[in-house]
């Protein structure tokens, strides 16, 4: 599904956020990205949805090499992946279902899909009867959940999250990793960057640890912990 | 691109002038004030320029021929004037034409000339282009039995002069006011668009094509445009036909004549909306731009 080939990156100031990165993530596979802040945790997951391109290194997303991507074609790329932002990334002025609705009507869907889609995936991260709500009527693991729902409800086939439990109190934490494991039962394959050494000790999945813009540790059921 | 998305743009855009309500207000002022001005200007302008043309065209030459000279010579040098590259028209006028006009001026007391009238042929000179002037005079000037070659020489030169420097500077307003315009307008917009970033960036990261986040707000432009020029199309046009209506008939001399008001408004409306859609969009397209980055 991903596949990272010497992949370096240097932003124009002179940080180095990639020093050397290679990596193999098969498809229905589920990573945490641990490590310290500053460490290269979100260049990382950046450059897989071309938020961030490498200096130098190929990318590939399911055969499709990042890197021979065209301006044009990016977009296209992106509907094959769903993203979840720690900040939500929420339209205010929107209710919860239209949130949703929002990223299928951007790609065009027809709206009886659209009203199909929506509803199954409502129903999925248990807000069906907050549908009608707005953001700021909602708590935060509820909008994290809007946040999931948006994500997923394209069907894409790989699931980003930036911290997605980095603001939440740890029963809404473990209630959004249930989440995230439903999605990922399905064969959806998930990349989850946290900080949250309780969820990845008690669920255990393949663990890469980055340190210094390099991949120091990758370790299947791994532990959280990591020196400095 | 489906019918479906784009009534959902046109349904966006206006959605998004109401939204935006005093950002709307503020870019709809700025493009009506503006082109208030442009319009004024373009109105004045082309009629100075028709007046300054008119001036342009009745410039002439009068060559005066030898008192002595006999008709059939002087009948010669007409001809030998006609076939000068660049002369439009050769008028003759007899020597007692000429004392005629001089009478009718200068009083009945000058009649006394009649009996020997002292005065040549006269031939009256107009250029096809009126720059030619100076040239086509000093051509004649070489010619046999021409007594004197008249064309307001100095006058005439500053006449061009001060034409030409008007049309310069008219049109050098004209093109800092719609600098001005555009600037004033792409910047409201991207206030708007600033406050939208959010809207945008998420656009962006579902998947959302550039043109599908680009669309919306070009059309939000060109509204801005349209109804940006609705005040100044019909004030010009109002004031316009008021203006005329008063002052054509005032406007004896053949030279001071207003344009006629149709087809003339529809031109000047018909470029003033089409300079206000351009701004419009012109203005979105900028602000938009580095957007669409993500």
């Amino acid at each position: 599904m991903i596949k990272m080939k010497n992949v370096y990156k240097k932003y124009s100031n002179g940080v180095v956020a990639a020093n050397g990165i290679n990596i193999d993530i098969n498809h229905g596979e589920f990573v945490y990205v641990v490590g310290p802040s500053g460490a290269g945790k979100s260049t990382f997951i950046k450059m897989m949805y071309r938020e961030e391109s490498p200096t130098s290194g190929q990318i590939f997303i399911d055969g499709t090499d990042l890197g021979t991507l065209k301006n044009k074609e990016i977009p296209y790329l992106r509907r094959q992946i769903g993203v979840v932002f720690q900040d939500f990334k929420l339209l205010p002025r929107l209710n919860v279902y239209e949130n949703v609705a929002f990223a299928l009507e951007v790609i065009e869907e027809t709206p009886t899909e659209i009203r199909k889609k929506v509803t199954d995936v409502l129903a999925l991260v248990g807000l069906s009867q907050k549908a009608r709500m707005f953001p700021n009527e909602l708590s935060g693991g509820e909008q994290q959940r809007v946040s999931i729902a948006r994500s997923i409800v394209n069907e894409p086939k790989l699931v980003i999250a930036d911290e997605p439990t980095g603001n939440l109190d740890p029963d809404t934490s473990l209630g959004i990793m249930n989440i995230f494991e439903k999605i990922n039962n399905r064969g959806t394959t998930i990349v989850m960057a946290t900080h949250n050494k309780d969820i990845v000790n008690s669920i255990r999945h393949r663990v890469l640890l980055v340190e210094g813009g390099m991949i120091t540790r990758d370790e299947y059921e791994g532990e959280y912990s990591y020196e400095g | 691109m489906k019918g479906r998305t784009l009534s959902r743009h046109f349904r966006e855009s206006f959605k998004s002038l109401g939204r935006n309500g005093w950002m709307t207000f503020a870019s709809i002022s700025a493009v009506a004030v503006t082109l208030l001005l442009v319009g004024s200007f373009i109105v004045m302008m082309m009629n100075l320029n028709k007046m300054a043309d008119n001036i342009e065209n009745d410039v002439e030459i009068k060559v005066v021929a030898d008192a002595a000279a006999s008709d059939a010579a002087v009948k010669e040098l007409q001809e030998k004037v006609q076939k000068i590259d660049g002369v439009a028209s050769v008028e003759f006028a007899s020597r007692e034409d000429e004392l005629d006009k001089i009478i009718q001026s200068y009083g009945k007391e000058l009649s006394l000339y009649k009996q020997s009238n002292p005065l040549g042929d006269a031939l009256y000179v107009k250029a096809a282009d009126p720059h030619n002037t100076a040239a086509i005079a000093k051509k004649i000037d070489t010619y046999e039995y021409t007594a004197d070659v008249v064309y307001g020489a100095g006058k005439v030169e500053k006449l061009f002069n001060v034409v030409e420097i008007s049309r310069n500077v008219g049109l050098i307003l004209i093109l800092a006011l719609l600098f001005t315009a555009m600037f004033l307008i792409s910047n409201t917009i991207r206030l708007t668009i600033i406050a939208r970033g959010r809207e945008i960036e998420i656009m962006k990261l579902v998947g959302a094509t550039n043109n599908f986040v680009r669309i919306p707000f070009i059309l939000e432009g060109a509204w801005l445009g349209i109804f940006g020029s609705i005040i100044p199309m019909a004030a010009i046009a109002i004031a316009y036909q008021q203006i005329y209506a008063y002052w054509q008939p005032k406007l004896v001399n053949e030279m001071f004549q207003l344009l006629d008001p149709i087809p003339f408004i529809i031109q000047v409306d018909g470029l003033l909306l089409f300079m206000g859609v351009f701004i419009g969009v012109w203005g979105s397209l900028m602000s938009v731009r580095k957007f669409l980055k993500v």
